[in-house]
């Protein structure tokens, strides 16, 4: 048996008051273990000083994270992996956000957390990287957002016609 | 119903956690019951609102069908949340998700590209290995599909496919050498990956891909010499993404392959000399780069670049940077030790570093640098560091200087110093065995006893707050008392000191008396204050006075021997100077095996026989965790591994028994027995009721070799059963016993200690081993022995080996037998099996109540886990030879 070379576990985007704004799950946790991790990271992470270096030992495992604002966007890889890269990784989704938000903000994330997943699916699938243009990303979610828009459209025009025609 | 805006609006609206939940329980509610309406208008609204509940932490289980649902639907706007949420409420192990197959399988085959992304996303996001089985041809098609988009997702999706199911890779083979030639970088990135995880999986896949090297250097020569492509460019460098993934798969290719690696080695040094190292990008390509020419069969040249950069990472002012390349040095050791020894000062200055994860990196890597020539200086530095340093890092760095002490240490003198620095700075911080290894240390050193007990008793004056210290010192003075009031055993350069007698009693009574200590330290106090009490007569009086003080402690073990000491002092004046005679030299080498064995948690299987038949609850499956071996324990329990089972004629058991381990242990324990003849009655019964040691290193009685016998003589009240936490201390209740009485249970003892005995003395018929259970993956081994006089229960040594070539973990046996059979399994000797030939043994005793009426049988179940995996096998055992 070969180990598994998972490149990223779990995305985590915790706010600077411990409130969870995303997370990712690209290994099997359960629902119980997910909040412990949640809680046991949180701890460490958001106590850590400014200056300190982005990488945090844990159980085994390291945690990536990066501070934008007041948002944490941590991310979780194996013990060996290139952590230099995964901050880049996190810079790449991060700028993809404020691209598409136009300056993301912690509210962009709560209100529309469902479009911050679709984001992030184009970017990484099973904890890979799946595409390192952040134009080709935007292209992708802009066009799907399109056939969401005229389905919309076409659902409120139809109502419109059963509307009228009942009348 | 409000919307899903409103909803988060009302949820953070909230200003207590009790009025979240209540407005989350509404909202639940709501949903609930628009989900057993089979409500269509809303369904994805719901879904949306389950799912910011769910990242809230709350259950959201009854949302996982409308997931199915809306995937199954047919428009896009329903799919999409439909498969997020699928993503998000479902994971591999729900069987739910199994049900999603069928909708998945259409949807790879639709006409709409992005829903073909969508399904791909999902598949490759949560995929377990039955789904992936299912659909691996579809996304194997999907692979060569004509759009870029689908071709980069096909290729991601393949890679959770082949970690699910290994034996796909080579399926997928060829198309992804394929990704290789691709222009678009999102292809080629997941490509890249693709083929990655195919090598990790295959290794005919490896030579395939192999083949590709030259493709590869291509590649990232291409993207290197592109000049500026904004679409991805990064702080000036092109695509740093795709560039990390291609050296990592030239990593790969080239470990191990000498012509591969030649390949690429024009290209890892034109990466190594010309990427820009000031901006994190360039930074983590250099990285990789380092990576790649340590793994690959890399000439010296380009071992010496990378070594440099290394060297250029650890002076670098940030922090991320510093981390990186310790944490790369330290692999890079194996490689080129000596060109990591170069930076040995810098790693010593990130040991200090405020940063605790640096700290740490660095304290590993410098420990992998210590060796002979450059041990006493490190040491210095990291003890000056240790008295400076956070507390939370006293642990970790005591630890580690003890190790390298220990390991290192030049001679006794040098390691009994650094060791009671170290104590003294550090000495709430140190593991037991720390301690326990310190004094058998100053056991064997005889002429740095004196010297010793000596700086012991300064560093007490200083530190008396580190209870290990104090621990130490209290047990020094206990057994070298004399030693220091007297300066004997002086060094050269020593400093004169002038203790009288009183001042070591002071010291013993500042620990009795100090109420933060636990009650090891105390107990400890109070043996070495007995033991003073016949080595300084004219402090007795003071001694016997502190000794009684305790009769009014709450804690029953101080007042118990608080009460038995002051009984030996008044009444067996004639016998106490033998009582507290000096312990014999201490085991070292017995220790070290012991400590080793013990550290590595598996405990012999005789061991393990012996801990059941003191009673501990019977028919324990293996993997059991057992109670830590405290190692002096183990250093003194020689005894019962090689006393012979008396003959069943003799009459008396006990004086035989007591008889023989007398004349077996002096020269088995190199332990010089104090007591010189076996008449004395009183002593050998003393020297039985020692209880056992545990968390405690003070074996004070003159002989202890028989402590391990102690659990099974303990219901006959030789010993209180309840004195198990602390040693040494002298049972007063002795007079009371009759060896005579205790006859029957004793002869019931040796029948258990009997499995690993000769058995010469009576007829005993023997039995042929058997195979118990075979299959392909697994052999179990079953051979038998019995009690003479005891024909009904027989002893049974299974041996379980892996017949695989994988490691099996979590090894648990477990056995069920008819009615007439008592079976008690004893623990395992361990709990994982090593591939190809590994074997753990366990030992079972049956008692056939029907014996010579009816033949044993066993079914039997085994459980272990390969790569995780559960695994199990069962099985009947119907070949017991007869007349078991």
């Amino acid at each position: 048996m070969f180990p598994i070379l998972l490149m990223i576990h779990f995305v985590l985007l915790i706010s600077r008051q411990g409130k969870v704004r995303l997370t990712k799950w690209y290994s099997p946790y359960s629902q119980k273990e997910r909040t412990k991790v949640i809680r046991e990271l949180s701890g460490v992470i958001l106590t850590r000083g400014p200056k300190l270096c982005n990488f945090v030992e844990w159980r085994g495992l390291k945690v990536v994270y990066k501070r934008y604002a007041s948002l944490y966007f941590c991310m979780c890889i194996d013990a060996d992996d290139n952590e230099l890269e995964i901050l880049e990784i996190i810079h790449h989704f991060v700028e993809i956000l404020d691209r598409y938000f136009g300056s993301v903000c912690e509210l962009d994330l709560i209100f529309n957390f469902h479009k911050a997943f679709y984001i992030l699916d184009e970017t990484l699938i099973a904890g890979e990287l799946q595409e390192s243009s952040k134009k080709t990303v935007a292209r992708l979610i802009a066009a799907q957002d399109l056939l969401v828009e005229n389905a919309k459209e076409q659902a409120s025009s139809i109502t419109n016609m059963i509307a009228q025609a009942t009348k | 119903m409000v919307s899903c805006r409103d909803m988060i609006r009302a949820i953070r609206a909230c200003k207590t956690a009790a009025e979240e939940r209540a407005v989350v329980r509404k909202e639940c509610a709501a949903i609930r019951a628009a989900v057993s309406e089979n409500d269509q208008d809303y369904r994805h609204r719901n879904l949306a609102k389950l799912m910011f509940i769910h990242m809230l932490g709350y259950p959201t289980h009854f949302g996982q069908m409308e997931c199915l649902k809306l995937i199954a639907s047919s428009g896009f706007p329903e799919k999409r949340i439909g498969y997020l949420g699928l993503m998000l409420l479902l994971d591999e192990r729900q069987e739910v998700l199994m049900l999603v197959t069928n909708s998945l399988k259409q949807d790879l085959n639709h006409s709409n590209q992005y829903i073909v992304g969508l399904a791909l996303c999902a598949l490759g996001n949560i995929c377990s290995a039955e789904m992936a089985r299912d659909l691996a041809p579809e996304v194997e098609r999907l692979l060569q599909n004509s759009n870029p988009n689908i071709r980069k997702k096909a290729a991601l999706c393949s890679i959770r496919i082949i970690r699910k199911v290994p034996d796909l890779a080579e399926n997928f083979m060829k198309p992804a050498g394929a990704f290789l030639g691709e222009k678009h970088h999102g292809v080629l990135i997941t490509g890249v990956q693709l083929c990655m995880d195919l090598c990790k999986a295959s290794s005919e896949a490896l030579e395939y891909l192999r083949k590709h090297t030259k493709d590869l250097v291509r590649v990232l020569k291409n993207v290197i010499t592109s000049g500026y492509t904004p679409e991805y460019d990064i702080s000036g460098i092109t695509d740093p993404f795709l560039q990390i993934r291609v050296l990592r798969l030239l990593r790969i290719l080239g470990q191990g392959d000498a012509d591969a690696s030649d390949v690429m080695s024009d290209i890892l040094a034109q990466v190594a000399t010309s990427t820009e190292s000031n901006k994190n990008a360039g930074n983590a390509i250099l990285y990789e780069c380092v990576e790649t020419i340590m793994s690959i069969e890399a000439t010296g040249g380009l071992r010496v670049l990378a070594i440099n950069i290394l060297g250029r990472f650890l002076s670098n002012r940030d922090n991320n940077i510093r981390y990186v390349a310790l944490n790369m040095l330290m692999k890079a050791i194996t490689v080129d030790g000596q060109a990591v020894q170069r930076h040995r000062t810098t790693i010593l200055e990130c040991v200090k570093d405020s940063d605790a994860s640096i700290r740490k990196r660095a304290l590993e890597l410098l420990f992998l640098l210590v060796n002979d020539s450059n041990v006493k200086p490190l040491t210095k530095e990291l003890i000056e560091y240790l008295e400076v340093c956070d507390p939370e890092f006293k642990g970790d760095l005591s630890a580690k200087i003890c190790s390298i002490v220990e390991k290192f240490s030049p001679d006794k003198l040098w390691y009994i110093d650094q060791m009671l620095k170290v104590l003294s700075e550090a000495g709430n911080f140190v593991k037991d065995e720390v301690w326990h290894a310190l004094i058998v240390v100053i056991s064997n050193a005889t002429d740095l006893q004196g010297y010793t007990v000596r700086s012991l008793y300064k560093a007490f004056q200083t530190s008396s707050n580190q209870e290990t210290l104090v621990r130490v010192a209290v047990w020094c003075i206990g057994e070298y008392g004399d030693l220091l009031v007297n300066n004997i055993g002086e060094l050269d350069g020593e400093e004169p000191l002038t203790v009288t007698e009183s001042d070591a009693v002071d010291v013993l009574e500042a620990a009795l008396k100090r109420p933060s200590f636990d009650i090891t330290t105390r107990a400890m106090a109070l043996v070495a204050l007995l033991k003073l009490s016949s080595r300084f007569p004219p402090c007795s009086k003071r001694i016997k006075d502190i000794i009684i003080q305790q009769k009014g402690s709450l804690v029953l073990e101080l007042q118990q021997r608080s009460i038995e000491f002051s009984s030996v002092i008044h009444k067996h004046e004639n016998i106490k100077s033998t009582l507290v005679e000096r312990m014999p030299v201490l085991d070292e080498a017995a220790f070290v095996g012991k400590r080793a064995v013990s550290s590595a948690a598996t405990l012999s299987s005789e061991k393990s026989n012996r801990k059941s038949s003191s009673g501990i609850p019977l028919n324990l499956p293996n993997g059991v965790s057992k109670p830590a071996a405290a190692p002096l324990v183990d250093l003194l329990d020689l005894s019962s591994d090689n006393a012979p089972t008396p003959s069943a004629s003799t009459g008396d058991f006990l004086h035989d028994l007591l008889g023989v381990d007398l004349m077996q242990n002096s020269p088995i324990q190199g332990m010089s027995q104090p007591t010189t003849t076996g008449t004395d009655v009183l002593l050998d019964l003393l020297s039985i009721g020692t209880p056992p040691v545990q968390n405690n290193s003070s074996p004070k009685l003159p002989s202890s070799p028989q402590v391990k016998i102690l659990p099974q003589l303990s219901p006959l009240g030789v010993a209180s059963p309840k004195l198990s936490n602390t040693s040494g201390s002298v049972k007063a209740t002795i007079q009371d016993t009759k060896p005579t009485s205790n006859a029957p249970p004793v002869i019931d003892l040796l029948g258990d200690l009997g499995s690993n005995s000769s058995m010469a003395e009576e007829n005993v018929p023997e039995y042929p081993s058997i195979v118990g259970f075979q299959s392909s993956s697994l052999k179990i081994m079953f051979s038998f022995s019995k009690q003479p006089g005891q024909p009904q229960v027989t002893h049974v040594q299974a041996t379980f080996t892996n017949l695989s070539s994988n490691e099996y973990t979590h090894f648990i046996f477990q056995a069920a037998v008819p009615k007439f059979v008592m079976l008690r399994l004893d623990p395992a000797s361990g709990n994982v099996l090593p591939a190809n030939g590994g074997s753990i043994t366990q030992h079972l005793t049956l008692d056939n109540k029907q014996h010579r009426q009816k033949a044993l049988a066993m079914r039997i179940r085994v459980a272990y886990k390969v790569d995780n995996q559960d695994m199990l096998e069962q099985g009947q055992v119907n070949n017991f030879p007869p007349g078991l």
